[in-house]
């Protein structure tokens, strides 16, 4: 078992350094260098054509839209977009690589010299710089069969091209020094953030589950600010936020180990374990690690039309941290309100809800609530719930209209989560609407009347709060549809 | 037959519109002309009898019904095995590729198909277009139809060889350093290398991608000009493909007429010294002189970059082989070998495939170009190559600056005989001396013949300003007349018909 130091220990005694790099496949329709569809999944090899596998002859041709994709990116990070950049081979042999080399942007990358505001739980913002975007290919996929799923001790491979080609906008940072024991948090927030600009700017589902974001986290230790930067490792393809945060703790533990022992850190590749939350050692890597890049031949440089770029930025959508702004300030809410919503994901389905009608609150209300319950039960992603803004917004409306009460609208709201329908669809249908008509409330008063006469005796005695057992009848007796205010008016008249 | 078989694809395609020939029997006269000459020639790799003559009944059918064919509809052709056909064997002349079935259609391919073009097959050539002999092919090598103890030039010497004993009128070969102007120039055929992206690449087996370059070779000038005009063109498939209109090649070389009064005709200094045998010395001199009778004026231009061109070309075409083979691996189609003993790695199969795939010369070039691009050598070699490319395209700009054209003997030599070279790369790779400027350039060039020394061919080169294929075939079209009837001279047109 490999000796961990504790992380109190680890931020008491070294400076970490963070250094990341984000892969998210762009969710263009055809591939990045021909016209294979880009689609997740499938059967394996169908999604292919003769240049994305790679086969004696092909040429790649270059997908604008990716580019375009890629600029929108460069542009939302702060970039200043290259007047003309190209592409370079990275030559370097393995299964999954058709052409034994990937199709990337090496020393001149479509987007540099940028920055991204990173809000941590807090409120506190770090300023992540930006070193440069590029654009690359995906490769294919391998899949070891037999032993333990590894490559090492597998009967044999399969491997399937559907994602090899697919394209790729790789973000690297500069170093982000500075965040000490908060280095596990920057590094979740800061490649939250980046999903959250990838969303709004619709150039990728940017679904972590599926691979569609990738984070490699570069980091190392040094024993003050002043100090010249450590020796790295970096651990690859990490999946989930969490899995950052624990790959960052875990690396700075281990490295702390080592270095408080007197050792050295090795320069290498480290892949991340969900199972247990450690990292263990890939390939080495090392300077001397050669790819042998050299310009692609097969394309010709990219010089993207300055007004082109104009014409993308201007058509940019708000991006997450000003809309979050924006909205905090609208509706009124704390810190922590605006937090919880973030964090629960719900803040574009409350805005459409209001866009659509609904007060803030009640959109809070019911997507915080009964919602996000129903999907959590369901184990499914808010945005596949069977209920949408326009719905919710349609259910305030029947509140606010005094047709339903909180706890119809609850019904009502059921229904349509079970599929019945609109909310009002469901409570025409379910006849949940709140019962006024006096002479159907007037017979269901006499009715309970009858029922409790040592009730009535009590309220004619004086004991006015007795109301509360008759009011409790009929709302029994309606269903809960009755207007509990309107029965006790009508009780006190009677008796 | 034979008679037939030694018209020009021109007249064919005249009498194929005039209702005097059939494309079947001229299909069947090429086919049976392969059949008796390819087992002492070696051409062809794989003879495709059957779909050639379907496409060539096809076409047959639509003149017949009066529907409008392309100019070189029902001309058979052979196509050199580095272009994929779709279900047709190409190897590349290599074992590694031994048994592959392409499950796609070259570009090129594709326009000589939608042309009405029967292809008879797939011609054979050094392994994966690296040579200057077609001794490296992995299937044995092509003989020279002027003297079968010598070699047709490479890589296209099965292309080359093809043409020059009469079993196919045209072929397409693919040039890289030279691999169709120095196969032309040792079988006296006519080969033209275009312009860099005049023709799609799509297709084509990659040697060295920045410089390879598809074209026609033929016996005539006028028949190579209307193989352009098939092939040329936009390629949305192709990035490097050039977006203009292809010219209409052949009417401007039925316009050259003889005198060249007005046309400036650039001598380069650096190729008129050493290294070019008397013979062929003579032979370019003599068709200079021609020229300047017809009224062009000569000039000697100096390119100084020329000397390191052959250096700078031995430095990036091996970079770009050493990443262009790397898909070559045993691993996804093609040969497969696994090791003997010991554990069955992907890295053990691929280093098994590779060792038995790749003949001597394609290792060779591999490793080479791998040191090159290494981390510690890039700047020393890759990087410094590239510079001298860059002023090779500067030299070239200034020399078209004052003249038309430039002229060049295409090979220093005529055709060596088998094993001379074969052990000494470097006197090999000296071949391609004075074509290889136009590959790094991405100009236009043609070999022409112009005479014989000592009975064999002599290989006249015209190079062009980029996107002036026109001019290139214009002068090459002056070059021919003047030289009389060296194309048809082959010998092998005498060889007995059984």
């Amino acid at each position: 078992m490999t000796q961990l130091l504790d992380f109190a220990e680890v931020v008491e005694r070294f400076d970490p350094v963070l250094g990341i790099e984000v892969h998210v496949e762009l969710g263009t329709k055809t591939k990045m260098f021909d016209g294979a569809p880009n689609e997740f999944g499938g059967v394996p090899n169908a999604h292919v054509t003769p240049s994305s596998l790679g086969l004696p002859g092909s040429l790649p041709v270059l997908n604008r839209k990716a580019v375009e994709y890629a600029v929108r990116i460069g542009l939302a990070l702060n970039c200043t977009i290259a007047e003309s950049c190209r592409f370079a081979r990275k030559n370097y042999f393995y299964p999954d690589l058709t052409k034994n080399f990937q199709t990337s942007q090496h020393d001149e990358p479509i987007a540099f010299d940028g920055w991204v505001d990173v809000r941590l739980d807090d409120g506190e913002v770090v300023r992540v710089e930006i070193e440069r975007a590029h654009m690359e290919e995906d490769a294919g996929k391998n899949s070891h069969v037999g032993g333990n799923g590894r490559i090492q001790g597998a009967d044999y491979s399969l491997v399937d091209y559907n994602r090899a080609g697919v394209p790729l906008v790789e973000i690297v940072t500069r170093p982000i020094p500075n965040t000490g024991g908060r280095a596990p948090e920057v590094a979740a927030a800061y490649v939250k953030t980046l999903r959250d600009i990838f969303r709004a700017l619709e150039v990728s589902e940017a679904r972590m589950e599926r691979g569609n974001v990738r984070a490699d986290i570069n980091l190392s230790l040094r024993e003050t600010p002043e100090s010249p930067l450590g020796i790295r490792t970096e651990t690859k393809n990490v999946n989930s936020f969490a899995a950052i945060e624990q790959a960052v703790v875990y690396e700075m533990r281990r490295q702390g180990a080592i270095l408080s022992a007197g050792g050295s850190i090795t320069q290498e590749t480290r892949h991340f374990h969900d199972e247990d939350g450690t990292t263990s050692p890939g390939r080495e890597k090392s300077d001397a690690d050669d790819y042998r890049y050299f310009p692609e031949p097969d394309l010709v440089p990219v010089a993207p039309p300055r007004e082109w770029i104009e014409e993308i930025r201007a058509s940019l959508p708000e991006l997450p941290h000003a809309k979050r702004e924006r909205l905090q300030a609208e509706w009124g809410l704390s810190d922590l309100e605006l937090r919880d919503l973030v964090s629960a994901q719900t803040l574009d389905v409350v805005e459409r809800t209001v866009l659509a009608g609904a007060s803030p609150a009640a959109a809070r209300k019911w997507w915080m609530g009964l919602i996000i319950r129903y999907c959590n039960e369901q184990g499914i992603a808010l945005e596949d719930a069977p209920v949408t803004p326009e719905d919710v917004a349609e259910l305030d409306r029947l509140v606010e209209s005094g047709r339903l009460n909180d706890k119809l609208a609850r019904q009502a709201l059921e229904g349509t989560l079970a599929g019945e329908g609109t909310p009002a669809e469901v409570a025409a249908e379910r006849g949940l609407e709140i019962v006024s008509d006096d002479s159907a409330l007037e017979k269901a008063v006499d009715d309970a009347m009858a029922a409790h006469p040592d009730v009535v005796d009590k309220i004619r005695g004086g004991k006015v709060q007795a109301a509360g057992a008759l009011v409790g009848a009929v709302m029994k007796a309606t269903r809960g549809q009755a207007d509990a205010a309107k029965v006790r008016e009508i009780i006190m008249a009677r008796v | 037959m034979t008679a037939l078989l030694q018209k020009t694809a021109l007249e064919l395609a005249d009498m194929l519109a005039a209702g005097e020939l059939t494309s079947v029997e001229l299909t069947r006269a090429t086919l049976d002309r392969i059949e008796r000459l390819n087992p002492t020639i070696n051409a062809f790799l794989h003879v495709d009898a059957e779909s050639a003559l379907e496409t060539a009944r096809e076409v047959d059918e639509k003149r017949a019904r009066g529907e409008k064919v392309g100019r070189l509809a029902g001309i058979p052709i052979a196509i050199k095995d580095n272009l994929v056909m779709r279900g047709v064997p190409t190897t590349c002349g290599s074992m590694m590729l031994d048994g592959w079935l392409p499950p796609y259609d070259a570009t090129v391919v594709t326009k000589v198909r939608e042309a009405g073009m029967p292809i008879v097959g797939k011609t054979n050539m050094d392994e994966f277009a690296m040579g200057s002999s077609t001794e490296h092919s992995a299937f044995g090598p092509t003989r020279n139809p002027w003297d079968t103890e010598r070699i047709p030039g490479g890589s296209g010497g099965g292309s080359a060889a093809a043409v020059a004993a009469f079993m196919v009128p045209l072929a397409l070969g693919s040039d890289t350093g030279g691999s169709i102007r120095q196969p032309g120039s040792v079988t006296g055929t006519v080969g033209a290398k275009p312009t860099y992206g005049a023709v799609s690449r799509y297709g084509l087996i990659a040697m060295a991608s920045s410089l390879d370059q598809v074209g026609p070779v033929a016996r005539t000038v006028a028949d190579a000009a209307a193989l352009q005009e098939v092939i040329g063109g936009h390629d949305p498939l192709d990035s490097t493909s050039l977006d203009a209109p292809v010219p209409a090649f052949e009417d401007i070389v039925r316009r050259v007429g003889s005198d060249l009064s007005g046309l400036k005709v650039g001598i380069v200094e650096q190729m008129s010294t050493d290294g070019f045998e008397p013979g062929v010395r003579a032979e370019f001199d003599a068709a200079v002189r021609r020229l300047e009778e017809a009224g062009a004026e000569i000039v000697s231009v100096s390119c100084a970059s020329f000397d390191y061109a052959l250096a700078a070309y031995y430095l990036i075409m091996p970079a770009e082989v050493s990443s262009n083979m790397a898909r070559f691996d045993g691993m996804r189609f093609g040969l497969r070998v696994e090791p003997e003993d010991g554990p069955l790695t992907a890295e053990r199969v691929m280093a098994e495939s590779r060792g038995k795939g790749f003949g001597a010369e394609v290792k060779r070039r591999i490793i080479l170009g791998t040191h090159v691009l290494s981390a510690g050598h890039y700047d020393a070699y890759y990087a410094s190559a590239q510079k001298v490319r860059t002023l090779v395209q500067r030299d070239l700009d200034a020399a078209f600056a004052k003249v038309d054209v430039l002229v060049t003997p295409t090979s220093p030599t005529t055709a060596f005989k088998f094993g001379e070279k074969v052990g000494d790369p470097m006197a090999m790779y000296l071949n391609d001396l004075a074509t290889i400027p136009a590959n790094l350039a991405g100009i236009p060039g043609i070999s022409i013949p112009c005479g014989l020394s000592e009975g064999l061919p002599v290989g006249f080169q015209v190079l062009a300003p980029a996107h002036r294929d026109d001019l290139m075939y214009e002068v090459a079209a002056a070059v021919e007349a003047s030289a009389g009837d060296i194309p048809g001279s082959c010998p092998a047109k005498d060889w007995k018909d059984n």
